[in-house]
């Protein structure tokens, strides 16, 4: 997947860019950490990928292809996305994990979500109401959620901010893992500098909207 | 009484417009410290509200006179000008005018083209634009609410409906249950307005019809007609916004354009 002269600027301001001059690529099974300030349009980048928003300049090529040559809900699905938030639909953790498949037409039977809800720590919990979930857990069913949908790409953006202390380092290992086991190929927004240390093959630093750098964790951050 | 000291019928109904204006004005004098700055709104309310209806009053003298294919450009202009005020509250949804205007047009114009057809309303000006006025209003009321709620529920839910988005959702899908709970919303008026019929109100062209020499029987039954009339042109115009609302509300490639 690879951004080649991403741009995105206000709606109601043209002109007054959010983001601008975004050229990277990610390749399969690598993580790119994306760290900065905040308001540097981090989040902002993620939506233009996803294609929740449109870009003002430049696109987004996915394997090999212009994605706005792509069917916007199929490409959807080939690049998952976690938010900040959970924001799980009413109804049973089940129907949640399920929901990216129907749209495709497809079901997904009760042992594959029982399977995919013990990988992720939540074995027990198909017919539980996600209403009655904790953050963490409802963090949790969230990433199921994407995962469902088998993305060749997932965007994480910043899925452990909005957690207690405790869901943060439980959802985070979760993460480390599904990464690791699942060779995921995964853009992942994040705060933590130790979390970027750690996890991403490469940093990506963005500051007000513009890529200041991007290396190795080791050639993008002080030793720690 | 008045009848007593003010026989002509034009002059009569002048003066008792006056009493109930100021009986408006009487009662909001009186609760002026509760909402300050209403008084002077309703003043200018009542005004202009008189002179619009005495305009009708004018324009249907002149219309009773022609033929009943007339009717169809004041009920048009009605729509028109009803489209206009749900635009108004409706916003923050592109094209709302075009919307609303379809939508009221679909509703009120099949329905009563279907009752005209079947001889419910009679094919006379003077059944056509009261009867019409008011499915036309109601439909409006319903649109307004139908519009609001759903921007509404739209704004509190960008989290939910991107997420279904993000899944590979339609926008047709992803705002299913905020069109639902809107179109519910939407229409509750006009349930209760046919639940408590006769209980709660005795709906005004009833009283006209009673006053106007009819047989309380067949006005009760006329007032379940006008009033069914009501709820399928207000529902078949909230159907048909529903399948236009969406498109509105999401750009071409599934991004959703309205928020806070």
């Amino acid at each position: 997947m690879e951004c080649r002269d991403l741009a995105r600027d206000l709606p109601s301001q043209p002109r007054r860019f959010l983001v601008q001059d975004i050229n990277f690529s990610v390749e399969r099974a690598e993580v790119l950490g994306i760290i900065g300030p905040s308001g540097a349009g981090k989040s902002t980048l993620l939506r233009l990928i996803n294609r929740l928003d449109e870009p003002t300049n430049g696109s987004v090529l996915f394997r090999g292809q212009d994605y706005r040559s792509l069917d916007t809900a199929t490409l959807r699905r080939s690049i998952g996305m976690v938010m900040q938030r959970a924001y799980l639909f009413p109804g049973t953790v089940a129907q949640n994990v399920a929901f990216g498949a129907l749209q495709q037409g497809r079901t997904v039977s009760g042992s594959e979500i029982d399977e995919l809800l013990s990988e992720v720590g939540l074995a027990g919990y198909v017919n539980r109401d996600a209403r009655t979930l904790s953050g963490g857990e409802a963090q949790r069913v969230a990433i199921t959620r994407a995962l469902a949908n088998d993305p060749e790409v997932l965007l994480l953006d910043e899925p452990t901010s909005a957690l207690d202390e405790a869901s943060r380092d439980s959802v985070q290992r979760l993460l480390e893992s599904l990464i690791r086991e699942r060779h995921l190929t995964c853009i992942w927004v994040t705060h933590s500098l130790e979390q970027a240390r750690t996890m991403a093959d490469r940093i990506l630093v963005l500051e007000a909207g513009r890529i200041k750098t991007i290396g190795t964790p080791a050639e993008v951050l002080p030793r720690a | 009484m008045l009848e007593h000291y003010i026989p002509n019928q034009l002059e009569r109904g002048v003066v008792q417009c006056l009493i109930a204006a100021l009986a408006v004005l009487g009662v909001m004098l009186l609760a002026h410290r509760r909402t300050p700055g209403l008084l002077k709104e309703i003043s200018f309310a009542e005004l202009r509200g008189l002179l619009q209806i005495f305009a009708v009053g004018v324009i249907l003298a002149a219309l009773l006179r022609g033929p009943a294919w007339t009717s169809i450009f004041v009920l048009a202009g009605m729509i028109f000008a009803a489209a206009s005020i749900v635009r108004k509250r409706a916003k923050q949804i592109p094209h709302a005018f075009v919307l609303a205007f379809t939508a009221i047009a679909s509703g009120a114009g099949t329905i009563l083209a279907v009752m005209t057809a079947t001889g419910v309303i009679p094919l006379k000006i003077l059944t056509l634009i009261p009867v019409g006025s008011m499915v036309i209003a109601n439909t409006m009321n319903t649109q307004s609410i139908f519009l609001d709620r759903l921007r509404g529920e739209v704004i509190s839910h960008v989290g939910e409906i991107e997420s279904a988005l993000a899944l590979g959702a339609t926008p047709d899908t992803a705002v299913e249950r905020y069109l639902r709970a809107a179109f519910r919303s939407s229409l509750i008026p006009a349930v209760d307005n046919i639940r408590s019929l006769g209980i709660v109100w005795i709906p005004g062209i009833m009283a006209g019809m009673v006053l106007s020499g009819a047989s309380p029987l067949y006005a009760a039954l006329y007032q379940f007609v006008v009033l069914a009339t009501i709820f399928s042109s207000s529902a078949l115009a909230c159907f048909v916004a529903s399948h236009l609302v969406t498109r509105r509300i999401f750009s071409t490639h599934s991004q959703l354009l309205l928020r806070a």
